[in-house]
């Protein structure tokens, strides 16, 4: 299999090595990529739709459709992951536990339907467990909320500066990993459950769909978003920009949940109990 | 000689973005290990989107971001904007759903392999294979 593998790897190679020297040169202005649609949107940008960034105005003015069928595969990626993997356990079903009291550093371990009176000196604790880092830990909890400001600036700032919903949410999705990595799973699923995570990642896919549609009802096409001008008060320009951000809001919740959601199923293989 | 050095020069982006799809074409075909063909897919991944990202090169431009937009900056004058003088935006767009898609599908393509993990208790492929056919 090596052989036959290495064999089709280099005539694949040969291939297409022997057909890249037909493609343009490097850096070539001319090249036909840069040539037909690219110059109407360098040059038109501004004065349809009026965001500088022109990479944001084509991925969600332009070419909104591919945008939103992509939000839609990282939804569905989402959705499959947690179809695939999720596994729920009956609260009698569940092994033995571990708890740590949190004073005295004993570990507790609990046979299966034992129970533990529930008070706050007991905090539970996965099976390999080892005692946290305390600079991990600190560190990560001061940089957190850092961390989730900048990813709101980057989708926030996306009209004016590199950035937008991908990069925010998938910048706001790590902050909550890293949380999840240094704390443990648990202390996530405390402050964004599962529930909300999906209701979330749905809602992101909903609000760019939804407006889409409202453009719809009010009589041009869909994510057509000069439509949303008598809506926000503004010339049919600016409203262009405006649904730009409406949809790359949308974008950034899909995306931060579907990290988050694929990472709690994958870490926990679908039993959510322990993380990694 | 001359013009050997030429090609090389204006072709050897592309080298090495087939260089690197290979390496994750050979990785997919010949290793047996399920993790491993997932990060040969992601190789594979890599290459076409650097490959994308270098067709909106171009020379002498700056990044696809317009400057000045929203009226001149102090004692500047306006200016027109022209095509040259920025980069193709269109790869830009592409490859950025691109990479959020590939880290979703790299989540899809992990859960399916911890779920073969789960049922053959094993990750190499010849293992899988012979557990397959003594049933």
């Amino acid at each position: 299999m090596k052989i036959i593998g290495l064999i089709i790897a280099l005539t694949t190679g040969g291939f297409l090595v022997y057909a890249a020297v037909d493609f343009p040169d490097w850096a070539d202005p001319q090249s036909p990529a840069s040539t037909h649609v690219s110059p109407h949107y360098i040059e038109k940008t501004m004065e349809e739709t009026s965001v500088p960034n022109i990479v944001t105005a084509v991925l969600a003015d332009y070419r909104t459709f591919d945008t939103m069928f992509e939000t839609t595969v990282i939804f569905s990626a989402a959705v499959a992951c947690f179809f695939i993997l999720r596994t729920f356990l009956r609260e009698e079903e569940r092994r033995e536990r571990l708890y740590r009291h949190v004073l005295t550093g004993v570990t507790v371990r609990v046979k299966e339907g034992g129970k533990i009176p529930p008070s706050d000196d007991f905090e539970r604790i996965d099976d390999s467990w080892i005692p946290h880092d305390l600079i991990i830990k600190t560190i990560c909890r001061l940089l957190v909320p850092f961390i989730q400001i900048f990813a709101l600036y980057v989708v926030a700032h996306g009209h004016h500066s590199p950035g937008g919903g991908f990069q925010g949410g998938v910048i706001f999705g790590a902050s909550i990993i890293v949380l999840a990595m240094s704390h443990d799973l648990r202390t996530v699923l405390q402050r964004i459950g599962e529930k909300v995570v999906g209701v979330l990642c749905a809602m992101g896919v909903l609000l760019y769909a939804g407006t889409g549609a409202l453009c719809l009802l009010l009589g041009l096409n869909f994510l057509d978003y000069s439509a949303l001008a008598p809506v926000l008060g503004v010339g049919p320009v600016m409203a262009r920009s405006h649904g730009i951000l409406i949809v790359e809001i949308g974008v950034a919740i899909a995306v931060t949940t579907a990290m988050v959601w694929i990472y709690n199923n994958v870490s926990s293989r679908g039993k959510y109990d322990e993380g990694l | 000689m001359t013009d050997f050095l030429e090609l090389v020069v204006a072709k050897y982006n592309y080298w090495i973005y087939i260089t690197l799809m290979m390496i994750g074409l050979y990785a997919i075909i010949a290793k047996n290990n399920l993790v491993k063909k997932i990060l040969g897919m992601n190789i594979f991944q890599t290459a076409i989107i650097l490959f994308y990202v270098s067709t909106g090169v171009k020379e002498g431009a700056t990044i696809p971001i317009l400057e000045h937009a929203h009226g001149p900056a102090h004692g500047a004058e306006t200016h027109a904007i022209h095509a040259a003088d920025y980069m193709n935006p269109l790869p830009h767009v592409l490859m950025l759903t691109a990479i959020v898609v590939g880290v979703a599908t790299l989540g899809v393509a992990l859960a399916l392999a911890l779920r073969v993990y789960r049922h053959y208790n094993t990750l190499e492929e010849d293992e899988i294979l012979a557990q397959i056919r003594k049933k």
